[in-house]
């Protein structure tokens, strides 16, 4: 006789074979191959499939740009993008800037030495932003703003921040303190 | 897998689809990426001049397009307010239009520049006049199993004239108001103007009694206070936590007639 309190448990779709992806990346500049659920965030894969923590987790809903990472030469949001996405993808994240033992590169001197940062859960995705920034050889003043503009730092360490981009890809850090 | 593509959601740039599955306010079983197809990631220009702009292509792909945004300026200064590079890096044309958000930009540039929609499915292809497109909030005429495959921008003459703005509490936040304004003008006045506003309703709307305040006449002090005036008793915005619908209402008039008379100096009437 069927037990009210007995319930059977649906399969879970997971189980789908077609809810499984093979990928194959390149994240700072290693080839990664991967079998990836559908719904597994590129965040996630970073951090949990590949111990890549320097790309942090904040909202999840694109506004905070905690998770910035760069996706084929552009910043991007990695909580808004599912790592089957980046299958033929090349991702940098943090932990390219300044390869382990290698000194920190003109980015990340700037904000140590600006004082760029307080608890530093924001830095790693400002650092992106502003190296894809870089790379596109766009760099000016309002190029800079409009960047900085998509990551928040809760911290509020704002001023701070942008004297070192400034000085970093300006040269001078004496205007942004106005 | 028939059954399960009908159940099938697309997923474009992702920059408004996932944040809503990350809230987990929607739960698609499968999700298409249009993105990964290549013949809907076509940015091109037809003989007769006008744009073709497929659902694949990333809005940061048009920012980038110096040909378009010569020829294209409205559309070019529109991205640009779109949240910030890491979000068009990844969000498409296409599909900011089929989302509907009504504070987007997109959709009142659709309208504004006379845009078709090009949608296809299964049962055949059909284009959709810009007008039609958008029903409400969140909501279009596309129906299950529909794509929007790209979006057509009919080529701006010579003697038009073009002027977007919009007020954001900040840079690069959804618009409290906006207006985008595509006039054409000809021996000393307007022949046509096509004046979107954006923010101020369920969708990108166009209000036909301040464009006809401005049609056969140049455009002058008087001709601006009557458009001030049709857009303030033409429209009934709501409030929310940005803006009382009063502040919203006296935005939209004054962003009317800011546009307007920057299209008129545009345009070589
Ligand atoms: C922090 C942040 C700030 C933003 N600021 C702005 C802003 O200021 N202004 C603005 O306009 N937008 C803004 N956006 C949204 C952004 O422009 C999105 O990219 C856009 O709304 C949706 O485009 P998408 O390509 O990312 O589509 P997706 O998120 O992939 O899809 C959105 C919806 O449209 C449907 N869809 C997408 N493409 C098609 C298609 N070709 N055919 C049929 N259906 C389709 C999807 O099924 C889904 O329902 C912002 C987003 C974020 C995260
Ligand atoms: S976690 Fe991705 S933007 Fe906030
Ligand atoms: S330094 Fe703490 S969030 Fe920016």
């Amino acid at each position: 006789m069927a037990d009210s309190r007995v319930r059977t448990a649906t399969t879970p779709p997971l189980l789908e074979p077609s809810a499984w992806h093979e990928i194959e990346l390149e994240v700072n500049g290693e080839i990664v191959g991967a079998q990836v659920e559908s719904r597994l965030l590129l965040v996630d894969f970073l951090r949990h499939r590949l111990g890549l923590t320097g790309t942090h987790v904040g909202c999840e809903q694109g506004s905070c740009g905690a998770c910035t990472i760069i996706i084929d030469g552009q910043a991007s949001r990695s909580c808004l993008a599912f790592a089957v996405q980046a299958d033929g993808a090349s991702i940098r994240t943090v932990e390219g800037l300044a390869p382990s033992g290698a000194p920190l590169n003109r980015l990340q001197e700037a904000f140590h030495t600006e004082h760029g940062l307080q608890c530093g859960f924001c830095t790693p995705g400002f650092l992106m932003s502003l190296t894809a920034l870089e790379e596109s050889g766009e760099v000016g003043k309002e190029s800079i703003e409009e960047h900085l503009d998509g990551n928040l730092c809760r911290c509020t360490g704002y001023v701070n921040i942008k004297k070192a981009a400034h000085k970093a890809l300006l040269g001078t850090s004496e205007e942004a303190a106005r | 897998m028939t059954a399960k593509i009908s159940a099938a959601v697309v997923l474009a740039g992702g920059q408004s689809l996932i944040p809503v599955m990350n809230l987990r306010m929607g739960h698609p079983a499968a999700l298409v990426d249009v993105c990964r197809i290549p013949e809907l990631q076509q940015l091109s220009m037809t003989p007769d001049g006008s744009l073709h702009v497929g659902a694949g292509v990333r809005q940061a792909d048009v920012l980038a397009d110096r040909e378009v945004g010569a020829r294209w300026p409205m559309l070019r200064r529109a991205i640009s307010e779109i949240g910030h590079p890491q979000i068009r890096s990844r969000g498409t044309v296409c599909g900011s239009i089929a989302h509907a958000d009504p504070a987007a930009e997109l959709p009142a540039v659709a309208l504004a520049l006379d845009a078709t929609m090009v949608v296809r499915s299964r049962r055949g292809e059909r284009r959709i006049a810009a007008e039609e497109f958008v029903l409400a909030p969140f909501t279009t005429v596309l129906e299950e199993n529909e794509i929007l495959i790209e979006v057509v921008f009919p080529p701006a003459g010579a003697d038009s004239g073009w002027a977007f703005e919009e007020f954001a509490t900040r840079r690069g936040d959804f618009a409290t108001a906006g207006a985008a304004v595509r006039l054409v003008a000809g021996a000393g006045a307007v022949i046509d103007c096509r004046l979107a506003l954006f923010g101020v309703g369920g969708r990108a709307l166009r209000l036909s009694e301040a464009e006809e305040a401005v049609v056969g006449r140049p455009v002058d002090e008087e001709v601006l206070a009557a458009v001030h005036s049709a857009v303030e008793s033409g429209l009934d915005p709501s409030p929310d936590v940005h803006a009382s619908g009063e502040f919203r209402r006296e935005l939209a008039a004054r962003l009317a007639v800011s546009t307007i008379e920057r299209a008129w100096e545009r345009s070589n009437g």
